[in-house]
């Protein structure tokens, strides 16, 4: 407890020179999960109850008994409780693509650099092959053919972005697989899996972190942007993306319908991206 | 040099050929790649007669053959929505796409570098940390917000710019800066932290212990020195600004490869879809491979070993 507070209070020190405390950003982040998970509650309405005579609506208007805070979207719908909802859609598919390309990439890159030989040919060449792809157009070529939807999505970024925690990986179980350690562990007769995810993952995980944390980021903006481009979650959910891909249609009548959702978007991939900066400066110190 | 010009020659050969394997086995994903050929109103005869014509009902081995073999006469086939040669369709989209990114790599450059070499000079000063905030910011903002947020303010409210579509000069201002912002803080932070490191190093003290100043330090030492990993960052931005081309295209209605990418998606145009993921592969491979001569050139020390 007392540590807890102890790390607590460092967030929230006041940075050297006078940056924003990293603090200020997991509360954000804290925040926003919290509003995800408990959606239904507070959402003042239902997301995707249409109201024609509402359609429009200027934020803090009120129509036919509905008081939009945040205005309405084209089909009357509240915006506020589209934008609670949407936070559902993006921090679902990010947590799941995250933890589906983790999961695939740190395994082949760990067997990679544990066995090396043919395995270690064939992972890494594949590793380079889907890396030069650019990951938004691979993102697009597999939803093409797979359809677009929440579920295709998530395996879309998942296969996507494998090589790069790949990548990481393999580079840190060569760096420790002549440990002493390992070596021990070996010599005693653990088999490959124990090996692997008793002892090389626990002390290869800081790295894998910081790239897990910015990668989320990416996930985030990923969704939203297949989203607007109409590729990714489909209508009526209620996703970042898709909302914005609307206000950009009513940019010069409606800017509240793009504002919001743009904003909230910001502030997440901003404090995920921050969290991941200093996770990685603490975890590195020289680059401090 | 030559040596080590020839093996990533070969290497950047192995990933073109890896490439074009990965895309034809994507398209199998689902099975018969026909149905992403077809338009949705095509009977079954159609499908039919689409399945021998494009040679399908053979078996795998000689269809990817085949594949290769038409991939190696630059032949990506026909869109049978356009019914037009794909290769056809890219070309009358691709230079707006190159502008687009002219402009975008203007922006990151000219905005990044001096911003990441003031960060780096004035490292202790508080306005630095002001600009840092800027470019973390800069860092995180959804190009397509931005895009709106720029629409917005600028075509609407303001009229100064052309709200969207292409044709003069002003139209092509908001899609560079909103396209150039990510690079731009790559190019900051990649400038920054290039610059402080060798700052650090011994022929910097010297050189200031002989009285050298800093405006000179900069321009003689510092810069040139800095720019390797400004290089690799630049071959790794291209690819990016590939990609980020397919949603501030659409954002901005302007008629690059990233629009036509999104539309083909939509008529269902597989064919044209497959060609622009080819493309943008090779470049990107190219790019890479023009970066690696390119160090070559700009630090000796690297013709002479293996890498650096």
């Amino acid at each position: 407890m007392i540590a807890l507070t102890a790390t607590w209070r460092r967030m929230f020190r006041p940075q050297a020179g006078g940056g924003v405390p990293v603090g200020v950003f997991v509360t954000i982040l804290a925040m926003m999960v919290i509003v995800a998970i408990l959606a239904p509650l507070i959402a003042p309405y239902d997301p995707n109850t249409q109201n024609l005579l509402g359609r429009l609506k200027p934020p803090g208007t009120e129509a036919r008994g509905t008081y939009y805070l945040l205005g309405s979207d084209e089909l009357g719908r509240d915006l506020l409780s589209r934008v609670i909802y949407g936070a559902r859609v993006s921090l679902s598919v990010a947590v799941l693509s995250v933890i589906l390309s983790g999961a695939v990439g740190i395994t082949l890159g760990m067997l990679a650099g544990y066995r090396g030989g043919w395995v270690e040919v064939v992972v890494m060449r594949l590793v380079d092959i889907f890396l030069s792809i650019p990951a938004i157009l691979l993102a697009i070529i597999m939803v093409a053919v797979l359809g677009p939807g929440f579920v295709n999505v998530v395996l879309v970024l998942a296969l996507t972005r494998w090589p790069r925690y790949a990548r990481v990986a393999y580079g840190q179980t060569l760096a420790v697989s002549n440990q002493p350690y390992v070596r021990l562990a070996k010599a005693m007769g653990a088999g490959p899996f124990r090996v692997l995810f008793l002892h090389i993952l626990p002390n290869i995980l800081a790295p894998l972190a910081v790239v897990a944390t910015l990668e989320f980021g990416l996930m985030v903006l990923f969704e939203a942007g297949l989203s607007f481009l109409g590729l990714g979650v489909q209508p009526p959910t209620a996703s970042w993306g898709a909302m914005l891909s609307v206000g950009r249609n009513y940019v010069s009548t409606a800017w509240w319908i793009a504002t919001f959702p743009g904003l909230c978007l910001f502030l997440l991939v901003l404090s995920v991206n921050l969290i991941g900066d200093r996770l990685s400066a603490y975890l590195n110190p020289k680059s401090r | 040099m030559s040596v080590f010009l020839l093996q990533r020659l070969g290497q950047a050969l192995v990933a073109i050929f890896g490439v074009m394997t990965l895309v034809f086995f994507i398209q199998r994903l689902t099975g018969d790649p026909t149905y992403l050929l077809v338009p949705e109103t095509a009977t079954q005869a159609d499908i039919e007669a689409m399945r021998r014509s494009l040679g399908l009902d053979q078996p795998l081995v000689v269809q990817y053959l085949n594949y290769l073999w038409d991939m190696l006469r630059f032949d990506f086939g026909t869109s049978y929505v356009q019914n037009v040669p794909v290769t056809q369709i890219i070309a009358s989209r691709l230079p707006y796409t190159l502008q687009l990114a002219a402009g975008a790599l203007f922006v990151a450059f000219v905005i990044g570098l001096p911003v990441g070499l003031a960060m780096a000079i004035w490292r202790k000063h508080r306005f630095t940390n002001v600009l840092m905030g800027i470019v973390l910011g800069a860092q995180s903002m959804p190009t397509f917000w931005s895009g709106i947020l720029m629409i917005m303010v600028f075509g609407v409210w303001l009229g100064w710019l052309p709200p969207s579509g292409s044709g003069s000069f002003a139209h092509l201002v908001m899609p560079s800066i909103a396209l150039g912002l990510l690079s731009m803080a790559t190019y900051a932070r990649i400038a920054r932290s290039s610059i402080l490191d060798e700052m650090s190093k011994d022929y910097v003290r010297s050189a200031r212990a002989r009285g050298v100043g800093t405006g000179r330090l900069v321009g003689k030492h510092l810069i040139r020195n800095s720019l390797i990993p400004v290089i690799s960052i630049s071959a790794l931005e291209i690819s990016q600004l590939l990609a980020g081309a397919v949603i501030v295209e659409t954002v901005f209605a302007w008629p690059g490869l990233g629009q036509l990418t999104v539309q083909s998606v939509q008529s269902r145009d597989f064919v044209v879809v497959q060609g622009i993921v080819l493309l943008g592969a090779f470049v990107t491979i190219s790019v890479n491979l023009l970066a690696d001569i390119l160090y070559g050139v700009v630090d000796p020390r690297i013709r002479k070993g293996g890498k650096a």
